[in-house]
């Protein structure tokens, strides 16, 4: 009835392109969820899981075995797994914890993650323990997870020992704790002579920082004579950045739990060919099914390195 | 009677002309319904799966290229008129020069060929004002597509409502180098200056605190400035297409905080409908990441 009035009376003309307009945009977003119908799953899905994915058979996997699993092959398996651990506080919030607890429950779950990973046959495991970005966080919060590391870390340095896992930490490292930096360097003397399995920690790092760290110290060697300007190249420079502790230095695969789609300022310079692999699961409940779907979706990816088709 | 299939051709030439601006005019609505939001203003594509489009259709070598140009000035057309002022596209990467030459040469043919269509007037450039860049080593690249280039870079210098910026012969660990190696040249040049001032004033021992200094000076903003893509922001959105995860050496410094999307179509079957979606995510995610950015 208003529509009509409103065709009759000029003055209300404004009103009835107004509604015109308000009945054609509701037409028309009904029409857009029609068309992003087909795309809405494949979206919501964990970036990377196959359609047609093999069965994992969760039976047949034992711990401690050296044989992977069926549908994965040990020839395939990446040699250097990152993850960027994300959802702690989100899981301890969905569980009615704190987020101390589930800063916990991270930690833990890394552990079983890494001694997964190198039962698999993976030799190297980094994993985001705490970004640059991560100091602007409240103040209890960055201490509190600091207090982990440290607690932690010293809690494992018998397990690691007579796990051989080499344990290094990668970062900026200015403004940790004088304890904390003390148990760094325990722990990485400790455990230096290891070689078949290497765990790196991540923490107070930023790939960008890294990209600057590896420039100055070019520069500096360049100064002292050590290298020519002509020579810095892209392996070069690859072998100043801090990821020169291990041998594998650009990870093969990278993991990201709780759904987010970004990098996050982690590996910027290493990440230049890593299949990256979005799981919608908080870290906490990131357990063996995930990251053998997340290694089940590597090995099924054709790697062309911008060749062959 | 000879006069109505000609008849009929015409109205049939008609009605998809007038399907074309509904669809156009529909297109424009919604698009003004979404910038009620916030609005990417960087999006970046890496424009994979134009071979496997070719084969998947049983096409000729370099129709799979072609197809993807289509798709590619369909998605410029959306992104310029949703208001998103800045678009990077991956071209061609410094490791495609390892493919069959056969290959690479009918691939530099046709950019050099779109590259002079661009400065055609009833190019894309001229209808939404684009101003273009070309990044990367155009050494690399041949004597004619690089001047192509260089004539289409300098002919838009002049636009500045919308930016393209074409990653030809590009590698970011290339670009990330050049960019540091610029930035020692700099600090060095500087610290000479500063050196030779110095110098003039007193006769004191200054060169420990010189090599201290430079180090100083170098910083991230050194790096930033010198690298070829600082003509654009960060980008907010990269979409791949084909399904394939990953960043294969595109954007590495730049794309540390961008949300990244990886629709399965392959490029040249890429529609507004990914562009809606990845939008519309990060429209989602916005109000995190401006928190994240002022945390900062």
């Amino acid at each position: 009835m208003i529509f009509i009035h409103s065709i009759i009376h000029a003055k209300h003309l404004q009103f009835f392109t107004l509604s015109t307009m308000l009945s054609l945009l509701c037409f028309l977003l009904s029409l857009l969820f029609l068309l992003l119908l087909p795309c809405l799953r494949p979206c919501f899905s964990a970036k990377g899981s196959l359609k047609d994915k093999k069965k994992i058979d969760k039976g047949t996997y034992v711990v401690g075995e050296e044989e992977p699993p069926k549908g994965l092959r040990r020839e395939l398996m990446p040699r250097h797994v990152a993850v960027i651990m994300d959802g702690n506080r989100r899981w301890a919030k969905q569980a009615g914890l704190l987020t101390s607890q589930g800063y916990e429950a991270g930690a833990k779950r890394l552990i079983e993650f890494a001694e997964l990973c190198f039962k698999l046959g993976i030799n190297t495991v980094s994993a985001f323990a705490f970004s640059t970005e991560n100091w602007g966080r409240h103040k209890i919060e960055v201490k509190c997870l600091m207090y982990l590391f440290q607690r932690y870390l010293k809690s494992k340095i018998q397990f690691f020992q007579s796990k051989e896992i080499r344990v290094s930490v990668i970062g900026n490292l200015a403004k940790i704790p004088e304890s904390l930096l003390g148990i760094i360097t325990e722990i990485e003397d400790a455990t230096k002579s290891y070689k078949k399995k290497h765990l790196i920690l991540a923490i107070d790092y930023s790939g960008r920082f890294d990209i600057l760290r590896a420039c100055k110290s070019i520069v500096k060697k360049s100064e002292q004579g050590l290298i020519r300007e002509e020579d810095v190249d892209e392996t070069l420079f690859e072998r100043e950045l801090q990821t020169k502790c291990t041998e594998f230095p650009s990870p093969d695969l990278l993991i990201r739990t709780s759904g987010e789609q970004r990098i996050s300022n982690f590996f910027l310079w290493q990440l230049a060919y890593t299949e990256l692999f979005f799981s919608p699961v908080l870290w906490p409940d990131f357990d063996k099914d995930k990251l053998l779907d997340a290694l089940a979706s590597y090995q099924h990816r054709e790697r062309r390195f911008g060749c062959r088709v | 009677m000879a006069e109505l299939p000609g008849q009929i051709r015409r109205m049939s030439g008609g009605i998809s002309q007038l399907i074309e601006q509904i669809y156009g005019f529909s297109r424009r609505c919604l698009f003004r319904v979404i910038s009620m939001g916030p609005i990417p203003s960087h999006l970046a594509f890496i424009m994979d799966g134009n071979r496997r489009y070719a084969k998947k259709h049983g096409l000729e070598d370099g129709s799979g290229h072609k197809a993807g140009f289509s798709a590619l000035m369909s998605m410029l057309q959306y992104c310029y008129e949703l208001g998103i002022k800045y678009v990077t596209i991956y071209a061609f990467s410094i490791d495609n020069f390892r493919r069959q030459p056969e290959e690479v040469q009918s691939l530099m043919d046709l950019m050099l060929e779109k590259i002079k269509s661009l400065l055609e007037k009833e190019s894309i450039v001229h209808q939404y004002g684009i101003r273009v860049y070309f990044i990367g080593n155009l050494a690399l690249l041949n004597d004619q597509v690089r001047a192509a280039a260089e004539k289409v870079m300098k002919a838009t210098a002049k636009n500045s409502r919308v930016v393209l910026l074409i990653c030809i012969a590009y590698n970011s660990t290339n670009e990330i180098v050049q960019a540091v190696k610029k930035s020692c040249i700099n600090t060095s040049d500087n610290m000479e200056a500063y050196g030779n001032d110095k110098h003039e004033d007193r006769d004191s021992d200054i060169e420990g605190t010189d090599m201290e200094n430079q180090e100083k000076r170098i910083q991230l903003v050194d790096i930033e400035e010198n690298m070829q893509m600082s003509v654009a922001p960060n980008p907010d959105i990269l979409i791949r297409s084909s399904g394939e995860t990953r960043l294969s050496n595109f954007l590495l410094w730049q794309t540390g905080n961008t949300q990244l999307c990886s629709p399965a179509s392959l490029w040249p079957e890429i529609g507004l409908r990914h562009l809606l979606w990845a939008v519309l995510n990060f429209q989602r995610n916005n109000s995190y990441l401006e928190k994240r950015k002022k945390q900062l």
